[in-house]
């Protein structure tokens, strides 16, 4: 039995190191790294430049969303509506560009918008009307992919005559080095690394995750922060709309469905906990990073797809499992 | 500067359907401990409620330090020097104990923005000096014992500068040690002038802690009477009302003649050899220290935890390596955590009382509704539950009305071997009589009942016969009539 004044022995220290959340973040990376030399033996081609920026394009869109959607599932919560939101944030910034012939500046900033009040009404059920975040954003899913395809008429605006547009995914400002949609993902774990773990926002965020109750009993106004916090989120599936436009120069209403669940994939491998209190939004890129690099690496050893789906979903099962492991440890 | 710091009047409170308090008062002077005392449901927690902001009052004052006050919010009280401990600890367990100290007002950028995390852990060390406390801000809450926790919400109240202390249950998961220290530090904070309301069910700890003791009941002010000078009897009589009396079972030993259960040398992380024997219509009382191995006996006989060692029921070998094995058996386990362990909270009484013998009600997996409802209104009635129907969810019934359900549900699936792990926790003394009644009930009808207790009262009331534990062994074996406190208190502290 510990007492009040006994000091921590070596074996608390060790499990502390374990049960600190870094183990499962040691592991999401050290998977990461046994998974890319697996595949560069495997495949002559999968080191090379081409390839490693290709896996790099293709984590930006399922990145972007998890690393907001990161903030919610720290909460406790968990936001289904980030897919078929994001195609709205793609929707609406063909609209303002296209349809209304805005600026370009300005129709991106019209996307984030957009995602940002989809967040915002999610908050707003979630925390005002008492709505459990799992029916409250499935409700806004579906919101969003009907309006998705109401608003386009159900078919794809295409940018082709917006000069550019292509460039702000697909382009470089770095001529001749890795491509934008790369860097702005690069930028938004920046950014939303500084938010959680420099700033009241994340401090709330993992507070109201480790004990809500606890959290309004401190006097702080957990109603008002959780808005916050699913319109942050909304913010990067605003940003990852945009990406996902300017790539396909075109916004796809009828895309989009079951980006959510991945993004949710890459937070759970990632270490961050779907009760609540605990992750990292590091942990959320290796995640993200995980799900590219097996999709990539599989498809280059000319794995169907159809069996890709299936070792991610086991990939998901490993994760959470040692999760519960080190749960249990405690 | 008059003594008294808080003066609280006439103070009403209703919720839709109850009258929580009426005309209740509570007066506290500078720099003494008083006792709130109660059964549950008398009102206590909500007068506290009320003074720290989490209710409001329907009428009545409260006058703080010669001011009348009416806090909102629980920031409220903070801020002017009202602060609560409440029993469930309220801590983000995955904050850092100076972030959890801090939560709402930790040092900010001019912004108001970023945080200052390396001034958080100064200030936190401050106070800590301070308070002669020894933390570090760095460490995790879930990496924390109860005790040290509870030491953070006590820094926590101390950061706001409180002149009010109020501490719910302050000890109810603490071991005897770490109750001492506590007491060390509130005799501290009694010099410092801290007024401290001091809520608990253990009436021994009121005599060593307090200075005055308030009596609630039913929602009303009943007394306030000086420690010293008051017998606990005296207090308890007027907690329910009605006068009670402290006994000891005195039982013939060569009343038990059948062994029906045998424990040979069990062995694990937590227990080390421990042997004892069981007999027909028997009360086996297992007394201890908090963290003595006791719950950790109960659950490896149950299966809920490995182990070596040899089981016999009824004199034959049995194995036993999960609970379904110990059912079979005819055993049946009452945790000491019902909520968590014991209950399904949302189904109703009736779902909960056949839940483990459902097979008797089914044919192919499709459940039989008809002798179900008679059968779990038979027990309701035998164990006298206090609800409007079985039709009813558990979690609307009281504590005790809860533990009885638990019961029906073991007795309806026929265990002749019962473990009650703390049966009467979280039980106001009214219910814990009919507890009492009803193991004594079951002992005559011939179950044999092993009963884990921390309190020493319960035990000698009880027990035919007392093992007592600590460290994980049996430290001693004593028939109820050569028992009594001090005895069972020395063989609980004796290391082996």
């Amino acid at each position: 039995m510990s007492t009040l004044t006994s000091n921590p022995t070596a074996s608390d220290q060790k499990k502390r190191l374990v049960s600190s959340g870094a183990l499962q973040q040691i592991l999401a990376f050290a998977s990461l790294i046994i998974l890319v030399i697996f595949f560069s033996i495997a495949s002559k081609n999968f080191l090379q430049w081409s390839n490693i920026e290709g896996i790099l394009l293709s984590t930006t869109v399922i990145g972007i969303l998890a690393l907001g959607t990161t903030f919610v599932i720290i909460t406790g919560g968990i936001d289904l509506s980030i897919g078929t939101g994001m195609t709205l944030t793609s929707v609406m910034t063909g609209v303002f560009i296209v349809f209304l012939g805005l600026p370009v500046i300005l129709g991106i900033i019209g996307g984030i918008v957009t995602g940002a009040l989809i967040g915002f009404i999610s908050g707003f059920s979630v925390s005002i009307l008492r709505i459990p975040p799992f029916i409250a954003t499935l409700a806004m899913m579906m919101i969003a992919e009907g309006l998705s395809l109401v608003i386009s008429g159900a078919s794809p605006i295409y940018f082709s005559d917006v000069g550019g547009f292509n460039n702000i995914a697909l382009g470089s400002i770095f001529p001749g080095s890795i491509p934008n949609a790369v860097l702005i993902f690069f930028l938004m774990v920046l950014i939303g690394w500084i938010l959680l773990s420099k700033t009241i926002i994340g401090r709330y965020t993992f507070s109201i995750g480790s004990n809500e109750e606890a959290t309004r009993l401190s006097g702080i106004n957990v109603k008002k922060w959780k808005m916050i916090i699913y319109t942050i989120a909304g913010c990067f599936t605003g940003v990852a709309g945009v990406i996902m436009a300017s790539r396909l120069n075109s916004a796809q209403p009828a895309l989009g469905m079951g980006y959510e669940l991945e993004a949710i994939a890459a937070v759970v491998i990632g270490g961050t906990s779907l009760s609540g209190g605990k992750g990292s939004l590091i942990g959320t890129m290796i995640g993200a990073l995980i799900m590219s690099v097996l999709t990539n690496g599989l498809r280059i050893m000319s794995i169907p797809q159809e069996w890709q789906t299936v070792v991610i979903g086991f990939v998901i099962l490993l994760a959470v499992y040692f999760d519960m492991l080190r749960k249990k440890d405690r | 500067m008059s003594r008294k710091i808080l003066e609280m009047q006439n103070i009403n409170k209703s919720f839709p359907g109850v009258r929580a308090l009426s005309n209740a008062q509570l007066d506290l002077h500078r720099g003494e401990v008083l006792a709130l005392i109660g059964e549950n449901g008398a009102g206590k927690s909500t007068l506290m409620k009320i003074l720290t902001g989490i209710y409001q009052k329907d009428d009545g004052s409260i006058i703080y330090d010669g001011k009348e006050i009416s806090p909102v919010h629980t920031k409220d009280a903070q801020e002017i020097g009202i602060n609560i401990i409440h029993q469930e600890l309220n801590l983000m367990p995955d904050l850092t104990v100076a972030e959890n100290i801090f939560i709402g007002r930790e040092p900010r950028d001019k912004l108001n923005f970023f945080l200052k995390n390396k001034a958080l852990n100064q200030q936190a060390d401050k106070l800590f000096q301070k308070l002669n406390i020894n933390l570090n801000p760095r460490t995790k809450i879930s990496e924390l014992t109860v005790a040290k926790q509870q030491m953070v919400e006590i820094a926590k109240a101390l950061s706001f500068n409180a002149k009010i202390l109020i501490m719910d249950e302050p000890t109810a998961a603490l071991t005897d040690k770490e109750i001492n220290t506590l007491f060390d530090i509130i005799h501290w904070l009694k010099n410092e002038g801290v007024a401290i309301i001091y809520i608990s069910h253990r009436m021994e700890e009121l005599k060593r802690i307090s200075d005055r003791i308030t009596v609630m009941r039913d929602g009303e002010y009943i007394a306030t009477l000086p420690t010293e000078t008051t017998e606990i009897r005296q207090v308890v009589s007027l907690m329910v009302g009605r006068e009670v009396k402290i006994e000891q079972k005195i039982s013939d030993p060569d009343a038990f003649t059948d062994t029906v259960l045998e424990a040979h040398n069990l062995h694990n992380n937590y227990i080390k050899n421990v042997s004892f024997h069981l007999k027909k219509g028997e009360i086996l009382g297992f007394a201890g220290l908090v963290g003595a191995g006791r719950t950790e006996v109960a659950r490896a006989i149950f299966g809920a935890d490995p182990f070596s060692g040899e089981i016999k029921v009824n004199g034959v070998p049995v194995t036993i390596k999960q609970p379904v094995d110990a059912v079979q058996h005819g055993i049946g386990y009452l945790s000491e955590d019902r909520k968590r362990f014991g209950l399904m909270l949302e189904m109703t009484v009736k779902e909960n009382i056949v839940i483990s013998s459902l097979a008797n009600y089914s044919t192919a997996a499709f459940v039989k509704p008809t002798n179900m409802k008679t059968d779990a209104e038979n027990y309701s009635n035998k164990l006298k539950v206090k609800t409007p129907s079985v039709n009813q969810p558990v979690k609307l019934l009281s504590g005790g009305n809860q533990q009885k359900i638990v019961i029906a549900k073991w007795l309806l699936k026929d265990s002749d071997i019962l473990i009650f792990d703390e049966p009467t926790r979280g039980i106001d003394v009214g219910a814990k009589q009919e507890i009492y009644d009803l193991l004594e009930m079951l002992a005559n009808e011939g179950k044999s009942i092993i009963m884990i207790s921390s309190e020493l009262t319960e035990v000698l009331r009880l027990s035919d016969r007392i093992m007592v534990m600590n460290e994980g062994r049996i430290t001693g074996e004593l028939l109820n009539r050569d028992a009594n406190q001090e005895k069972i208190m020395e063989l609980a502290t004796r290391h082996n």
